[in-house]
Order: C-alpha cells, then structure tokens, then sequence
C-alpha cells in the first residue's frame, strides 16, 4: 500500500499485468511477469510507456542478460517471507548482471526482512501499510544493526576491512 | 582463543536489544503468537511442551571458563538449575519464562554468547572435533576455518531463508569426531599432491527421515577459496533447493533428486563467477585467525609422569577413567581428559549449574581456561598435564563428574523425547536412563568396547539413531511406545546409515533386546573387533537371529 524508496514514499507509477491480463494503453508504464516478458518481448519492447519485469521464485534472472538497460524496474516477488530465492536474485542482478534500475521486494515485504533485502541490492520496498507507518518501518529497519561480516555488492564496509583499516593504522 | 572484539561485541549486543523490543511487543499483545513466531525463532526461543525453550550457540563447541560459569549461572537464575547439553555442542535451557529471557540473553552477551541461529532455516552453528588444538592426529585446528564461517555465515543477508536449516562440520583430522557425513556440508581438511592444506568438500548428508551420507563435491578445496566456495553452494541450494514440500527441503534431497554431478556442476559454474570476487580471504587473514587460536603456552614437560603413573597403579577407579576418558595430546606431557555427562541412569548430557562451575574452574586451574562440549554430549579439558590428571579426576568424581565410559555402551546420545519435545512419539531419556543401568558394572562394559547406542523420540532423528551402532527410534504405535533397532550406522570417517533389523520392541522389551545383541556379539567377535566391527564382517543376519528367533 505503500512504496518506500530513497527514505520516501513514492507514488505507485507502474501498472503490473500477470501471465493473461489484457496491457493498457501504450504510453502507461508496465511490469509483466518474465514468462510474458519473454514471450512477447519484441512487441513490448515496442510500446511508448515504460517497461519493467516481475520476477517470481523459480525464474532466472539470467534470462534478462541482454535486455536490462531496457528496464526501468524489476520487481522480484516474495510471496511468503520464508521463500528467500529473490534475495539471491537481487545480488545476481545487481552485483553480476550490473543491474541499475530500480529494484522493488513486492509481496510478503516485512520490516525484519528489509535490512537483508537492502544488503542484497533491493531499493525500494512494496509495504502493507500506510505512507508514514511504513517509512517509519524501513527507517528502522535499516539502521538497527551496523556491523555487517558480509561483502555483498551494497557498499556497507564489513567488520574485517574495518579491521584492515585499523591494523593498518597502528603499523 | 578467539576473542571477540569491539565489531563482535557490537553485533550481538545490537541482536540482544532488538530481541528485547520484540519479546516487549509481544507481551504487551503488540503482535500474536503467530508474528512473533519467526522473530523468537531466529533468537533461538523454542515453544516446546511445557514451556519455552533457549537453545544458546557454542561455536564450535569451544567454551572458555567464564563463559561456562556464567552458564551455570544462567542455569540457577533463569531455569530450574540445569543445562542440557546438545549433539550440536550447543546448551538448551528448557524452562526459562518469556518475559526473562531478554535478561538471559544480555547475561550471555556479557561473555560473548549469544542465542543467534540457533534455530531457523538459517546456517546453523558450525561444528567441529571436540579436540581441536589438542589432538595428536590433526592435520591443522580446524577452529580458524569454523571462526570465520561463523563470521560469513552470522546474519548472511542472502541466506537467513534458506528452503531448510543448514548445517556445516569441519574436521581438522582423518580421524572423523565431527560427524562430517551427516552434515548439510562436511568438511575434511586433508593436504593435496602440491602439499597444500585444504578441505574435502562433502555435501547432502544428513539424518531426519531420509538420511543420507554426504557425497564428496570437491576433492580439494584451498583455504583461501573455501568461502566462496561454500557461498556458491549456498546460491545453488538457495535457488534450486526445493521449498513445496519441508521434508524435502534439505540440501539432502536435492543432491539426491539430481544427482551429485549436476550439482557440481551447477556450483561450479557459480563458483568460477564469484571466486575471485571479495570472499577470498588472503593468506595474512588467515594468519591473523590461526594466531588468535594459537596453542597455549604449554611447558616443555616429559611424557611420563612418575605420580601419574603411581596413582594409577594404586586407584583402580582412577586407573578406569584414565583408560577410557583420557586420550592423547599432541603435546609431549599433557592429555586431553573427558568431562562425562552421562552418569549410570542419569539423563544424557544434562549438567547442573554447580557441575559448570565446577567444570570452569577446573579448566581454569587445569586446562588454560578451555572446555570444549561434544557432540556426543560431553565436556572435555582439552589440555592437562598429565601430573594434574589425580587431581582433575578427584575433583569430578566428587561432583558425579568422573564416569569412566567414554565411547562405551553407556555414554549414550539421546534426544529429549518426549519428556519436552513437541514432536516426539516416544520417550527416549527414561530408556537410556535404563540402558545405562542394566550396563552399568564397568567392567563389563570396558570388556563390551566401544559402542555407540543413540536413540531419538521420533524420525526427525536429533539422537542421530541412523548412525548409532546401534540405533533406538521411538514410535507410537496406536497410543503405545514402541522401538525399532537398527544396526551398522557410524558416524566416523566410515560413515554408514544403520539397517532396521526388524519389526519394533515394546518398552518393556527393548533393553533385553539390546543385551542379547550385545551378548551374540560378545559370543562372534573375533580378538580386537568393536561392535561395529564384527556387524560389518558378519551382516545382520545373526542378529536378527536372536532378536526374533525364526519370527
Ligand atoms: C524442542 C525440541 C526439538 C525440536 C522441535 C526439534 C526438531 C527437529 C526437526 C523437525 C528435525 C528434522 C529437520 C530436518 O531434517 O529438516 C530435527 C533434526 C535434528 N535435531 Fe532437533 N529438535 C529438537 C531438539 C533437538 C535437540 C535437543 C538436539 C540435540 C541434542 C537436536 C539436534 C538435532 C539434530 C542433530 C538433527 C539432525 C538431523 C539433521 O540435521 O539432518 N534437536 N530436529
Ligand atoms: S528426535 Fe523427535 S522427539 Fe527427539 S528432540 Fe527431535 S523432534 Fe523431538
């Protein structure tokens, strides 16, 4: 009910279609399922609006190798919290495929889970609740820890180059 | 060892403030049972049938003295007076109250413990040889390797939702004490044709209701690559382990379902993206662990010590421990004494505070401050000197500390069963309560050898009955406890899955069942042969013999 993006709300711009769903008019902006995507992908690639694809658990982001600076958005679902593959999906997008659009967690997106989703290349949030409530929910989130042991591609420096640094400093 | 420092500290004090916030919604009636489930979870908070229970990590089952003092503490404050320690060398508290289990848990943060996946489909604390640092047969510590997957694995943000809980053992000697094949990811640290050190990579063993060996991945992994490595599998399983069905979750079912060369395949071609990528660790980094596990400052000491020798000849109690529960060190002098936590008839692996603190202090005047847990639910002192062994001894008999039975048929593995346990279908601990009793004369069972008897409350295996010599699954058959035995399981570095030998015992027959195959062995063995032995040269077949006569 509300996106979170950049320590804001922001307004719902995309309308997201399923595998049947007729598409709106050319010039809306539009996220179909990767099935879709990859089905019909020369005659969306021809509309006016903009064009972002869904990714659901079971896809592989491996298939959108030669169309992400096509993309504006790519959602990943997670239809329950516990099905963790769109973390995955995150780091591969971003940290292997160079992905620098914009990445969106839809789905079952709870406050305890943001803190990882962000460390694996999510920026944006689709939360269950209303504006203030949920940025109050990812402000929190993101900062209640601050020592990360994990390199992932998300810029935080980890324990072990801060120690680096220190050992480095007293040599 | 290894000591926490200010980035540690600072992660699991933040973890600890945050629980509290948590617990504090959920008694306020902020968020249901249902929410705060998955929260209580990842915090080790277990619902079970009485009450909570806190399952507090050991990483790689290595205590120093404070840390088990402050357990026994916490065993006084927060519970009924006892721990409980666990074959994944963890500690359970099984009736701490909600509302304190924040303070628990900050008690624990004080000496650098914590709760943190301890449950969850997380990458759970990673396990070792008991003995590292101390055995005379290892190749290297294995405990550097453990920190720093402890490290990697704590809060991975990629896989804290993994499609099951996860699980990796490292072995640092050929000789397995970590049960590296039964675990999600085994790995046995052995030296390449080049004379390098690194690991054996096995995965998809496993217990619970379909066990499996594990299957070897990687012949050799080098050391700076194992973490990468184990990331690639981790993406691989986390991608493609399946989630429809939570008995087929584990990493087990999918090497099984594909088969161990696509999976390799599959890592492999993961791996070549990420490893030259940030999780190689570098030689220096690894110097800098190796270093914080350093040996102590052993003295330089002869290997044989007069008194020792002497008090031997004259205790025979003393004489009995000595020959089962105390085994070699690598230091010339010193020995490595084992702590059992399995008294004739009483509960395995259960310990009282004062036993903890008596236990700390011991280590502290004895053993630089070391205790280790095992997985088979003992303590040990990894490093005596041999001429401190009489005092050591004397002070753990006084305490119910002194069994002399390592290994042997009564230093039983047994889950909690049906005494606490949600999920069980049968009692586990009053059987081996009576086992133990009915084996209890030592003479005999030094004369019997090592034999290992583990027994779980139902299938879900956390007794590690399918790798028992012999094995006890208790089932519930129309309302009444029943036992099914089964034979030829180890969990060394010659792993088996033990065989049913047949139709299950009632309670009240299970322990003659058990004494007349340890007696068809006692009659078949040839010089020199354990149990275990003499079951794979002869089969089953004998076996079931006396236990079901033409049946
Ligand atoms: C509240 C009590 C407990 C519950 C509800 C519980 C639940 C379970 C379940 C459901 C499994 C099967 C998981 C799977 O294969 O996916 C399992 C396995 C296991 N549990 Fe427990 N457990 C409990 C206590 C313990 C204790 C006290 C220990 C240690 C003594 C333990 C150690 C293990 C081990 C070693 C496995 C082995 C199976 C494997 O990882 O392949 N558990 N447990
Ligand atoms: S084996 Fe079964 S009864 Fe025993 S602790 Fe595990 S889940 Fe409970």
């Amino acid at each position: 009910m509300a996106i979170v993006k950049n320590d804001s709300v922001i307004e719902q711009e995309w309308i997201t279609v399923d595998a049947e769903g007729d598409l709106p008019a050319s010039d809306e902006n539009l996220i179909v399922p990767l099935a879709r995507f990859k089905e019909e992908r020369d005659s969306l690639l021809g509309r006016n609006g903009g064009l972002g694809v869904q990714l659901n658990p079971g896809d592989a982001p491996e298939d959108l190798a030669d169309d992400l600076d096509r993309l504006s958005i790519i959602t990943v679902n997670f239809p329950a919290y516990t099905d963790g593959r769109g973390y995955s999906y995150g780091r591969v997008l971003r940290e292997r495929m160079g992905f620098t659009g914009e990445l969106r967690a839809v789905g079952d997106v709870l406050r305890d889970q943001i803190l990882y989703m962000h460390r694996c290349g999510f920026d944006a949030y689709d939360l269950k609740v209303e504006g203030e409530v949920a940025l109050n929910k990812v402000r929190a989130a993101l900062k209640e820890m601050s020592v990360y042991y994990q390199p992932t591609g998300d810029g935080r420096v980890t324990a072990q180059s801060l120690r680096e640094r220190r050992r480095a400093a007293l040599q | 060892m290894y000591r926490y420092d200010d980035f540690d500290r600072q992660l699991v004090h933040e973890r600890t403030e945050q629980f509290r916030e948590q617990v504090k919604r959920r008694l306020a009636g902020d968020i249901t049972e249902e929410q705060f489930r998955p929260l209580r979870l990842m915090n080790g908070v277990y619902l079970q049938l009485h009450a909570y229970m806190l399952r507090v990590a050991v990483p790689y089952g290595t205590l120093r003295a404070d840390q088990l003092r402050q357990l026994g503490m916490i065993a006084r404050v927060y519970d009924k007076g006892y721990g409980h320690f666990t074959t994944r060398q963890n500690i359970q508290y099984n009736w701490p109250k909600l509302d304190e289990i924040p303070d628990a848990l900050l008690d624990l943060a004080k000496v650098e413990m914590h709760a943190i996946q301890t449950s969850g489909n997380c990458i759970r604390n990673t396990t070792t040889d008991q003995y590292a640092g101390a055995a005379a047969d290892e190749i290297e510590d294995p405990r550097p390797y453990c920190e720093l997957i402890r490290q990697w694995s704590t809060f991975h943000p990629e896989f804290t939702y993994l499609p099951r809980k996860f699980k990796i053992a490292v072995t640092g000697s050929p000789n397995d004490r970590a049960a590296v094949k039964v675990h999600d990811i085994g790995l046995r640290m052995h030296q390449n044709d080049a004379g390098e050190t690194g690991f054996e990579v096995m995965v998809g063993g496993g217990l619970g209701r379909t066990p499996f060996v594990g299957k070897t991945i990687r012949d050799f992994i080098g050391k700076n690559d194992l973490f990468s490595y184990l990331e690639a599998i981790l993406r691989v399983y986390n991608r493609f382990g399946r989630r429809d069905n939570k008995y087929k979750a584990r990493i087990k079912i999918l090497v099984h379902e594909e088969g161990i060369d696509k999976i390799r395949e599959l890592v492999e071609e993961e791996w070549a993206q990420i490893k030259d990528g940030s999780l190689r660790v570098d030689d220096a980094e690894i110097a800098h662990y190796i270093e914080q596990f350093a040996p102590p400052a052993f003295e330089a000491l002869f290997d044989d010590d007069a008194d020792f020798e002497r008090h031997k000849s004259e205790n025979r109690r003393f004489a009995n421990w000595v020959r089962s529960n105390v085994i070699e060190h690598k230091q010339s002098g010193y020995a490595i004494a084992n702590v059992s936590l399995k008294p004739i008839g009483g509960i395995p692996g259960d310990a009282t505070d004062t036993q903890m603190e008596l236990v700390a202090d011991l280590s502290e005047k004895y053993s630089f401050g070391d205790v280790r847990v095992t997985h088979e639910q003992n303590l040990v002192l990894p490093h005596v000197k041999k001429a401190d062994l009489f005092a050591v001894w004397s002070e753990l008999d006084k305490a119910n500390l002194g069994t002399a039975n390592l290994g042997y048929v009564t230093d039983i593995i047994s889950c909690p069963g049906l005494d606490y346990c949600a999920l069980a279908t049968a009692r586990s601990i009053p059987l081996s309560q009576r086992i133990s009793e009915r084996f209890g004369d030592l003479d005999r069972q030094h004369d019997i050898g090592e034999l290992k008897i583990k027994i779980s409350g139902c299938i879900n295996a956390c007794g590690h009955h399918h790798v028992g010599h012999i094995g006890i699954l208790g089932l519930d058959k129309r309302g009444k406890e029943f036992y099914q035995i089964t034979l030829g399981g180890d969990a060394s570095q010659d792993a088996s899955i033990g065989k049913i030998a047949g139709a299950g015992f009632s309670e009240a027959e299970v322990v003659d069942a058990i004494e007349s195959l340890v007696t068809k062995y006692i009659d078949i063995r040839e010089s020199g042969e354990r149990f275990i032995d003499t079951y794979r040269r002869v089969g089953m077949d004998p076996f079931k013999e006396v236990l079901y006569g033409d049946r």
